[in-house]
């Protein structure tokens, strides 16, 4: 074999290593988006805060995320005064619940007011409950709710007084989920279909035993 | 001076009486309403109003508002989300297009129905009057549906 030979077969080895390696890479990337937790919805774990508030149900008794610890909970933030997208979203989870059946049991709506200034902790309590019996509603201190607003992000502004009463609440739209142990694991939108979100929470609660 | 300003008022009320002689008849007969459904709240809460508009006319037609016996005020609103943010917001029509449709809906416009005369529950059917540009009504009997309601009659 003459030294030129060598030295192209020895150029042709290197290659299909390289092209080897590639493909193992690939591979490993196809598994990878493969795993198990494969969310539908946006990840967070880990760049959002603990669940902590201090709040106030429907009872007038101050309510704290504490007691809320063993349950997977859904935060989302509105006012009783909001009789479409508001309800658009509560009935879009309502529907998620019906879904995940028996699966649900440890999974909590929170409708947390906007408009402490309108929604008495029994309006917003007897609003969360039209929508679904595992929803609780809240209410507080406006600088309780701006706390826990700030905590993750969420933006609301009152809008100006309408001619014969009244103003509306603009209000990020977002709904926060965290797992049982208060962790903010996920973020969906209201555009996230039921299947997505109940496939998330699955995914969510049947993690939450080995964890 | 005066007589300009006697021209345009002149000018406009003819043209007012026009419109309305011209879409009150023709409205009538060509605006189909259906799948009316209220979305009940608990309490006083104000309440959405939906519905299906079908327009079978050769003109646009606007829904302009509404008013019924059964509530003391009713706006027409629309509910926009962008950038993460929902906001409700009031607006002073809804075009439907000549042979075309347009929707009352959720997360769309809907009637906004605040302060119930008597409290609505859930099976009640309600009697709201649309109004149209122009001057047109068309009487709608709207169905209550509990507050959880996902699609409508």
């Amino acid at each position: 074999m003459t030294a030129s030979l060598r030295r192209a077969r020895s150029r042709c080895a290197t290659a299909a290593h390289r092209l080897a390696i590639a493909i193992c890479v690939a591979l490993l990337a196809a598994c990878h988006s493969h795993a198990p937790r494969a969310w539908r919805l946006t990840d967070v774990r880990g760049h959002l805060p603990d669940l902590r508030f201090r709040l106030v149900g429907g009872a007038g008794h101050p309510v704290t995320a504490q007691a809320l610890r063993g349950e997977n909970v859904l935060l989302y933030f509105g006012y009783t005064h909001c009789p479409d997208a508001c309800p658009l979203t509560m009935t879009h989870l309502h529907r998620v619940i019906v879904d995940l059946g028996p699966l649900a049991k440890d999974v909590r709506i929170l409708f947390v007011s906007v408009d402490p200034a309108r929604d008495t902790p029994q309006v917003v309590q007897e609003y969360a409950a039209a929508f679904d019996p595992r929803a609780v509603g809240l209410t507080g201190d406006m600088s309780e709710i701006e706390t826990l607003a700030k905590r993750y992000r969420v933006a609301f502004k009152r809008g100006p007084d309408l001619p014969g009463g009244g103003y509306e609440v603009t209000h990020s739209s977002a709904i926060y989920v965290f797992d049982t142990r208060g962790r903010a694991r996920l973020i969906a939108s209201p555009a996230d279909t039921d299947g997505d979100i109940a496939h998330d929470l699955r995914i969510l609660i049947g993690t939450e035993g080995s964890r | 001076m005066m007589r300009a300003i006697g021209r345009r008022t002149v000018a406009a009320l003819l043209g007012a009486a026009l419109l309305g002689a011209a879409a009150g008849p023709v409205a009538a007969a060509t605006i189909g309403v259906s799948h009316a459904w209220i979305r009940v709240l608990p309490g006083d809460l104000p309440a959405a109003g939906y519905a299906r508009l079908e327009n079978r006319g050769d003109e646009s037609i606007a829904l302009v508002g509404a008013h019924s016996g059964s509530y003391r005020r009713i706006m027409l609103h629309e509910s926009l989300t962008s950038g993460g943010m929902a906001e409700m917001k009031r607006v002073s029509h809804l075009t439907i297009p000549a042979h075309g449709r347009a929707a009352l809906s959720p997360g769309g416009y809907h009637l906004m129905l605040m302060g119930a005369v008597r409290p609505v529950k859930p099976g009640d059917k309600v009697s709201i009057t649309l109004v149209f540009a122009g001057g047109a009504t068309e009487t709608v009997t709207f169905l209550a549906m509990p507050a959880n309601t996902s699609r409508g009659p």
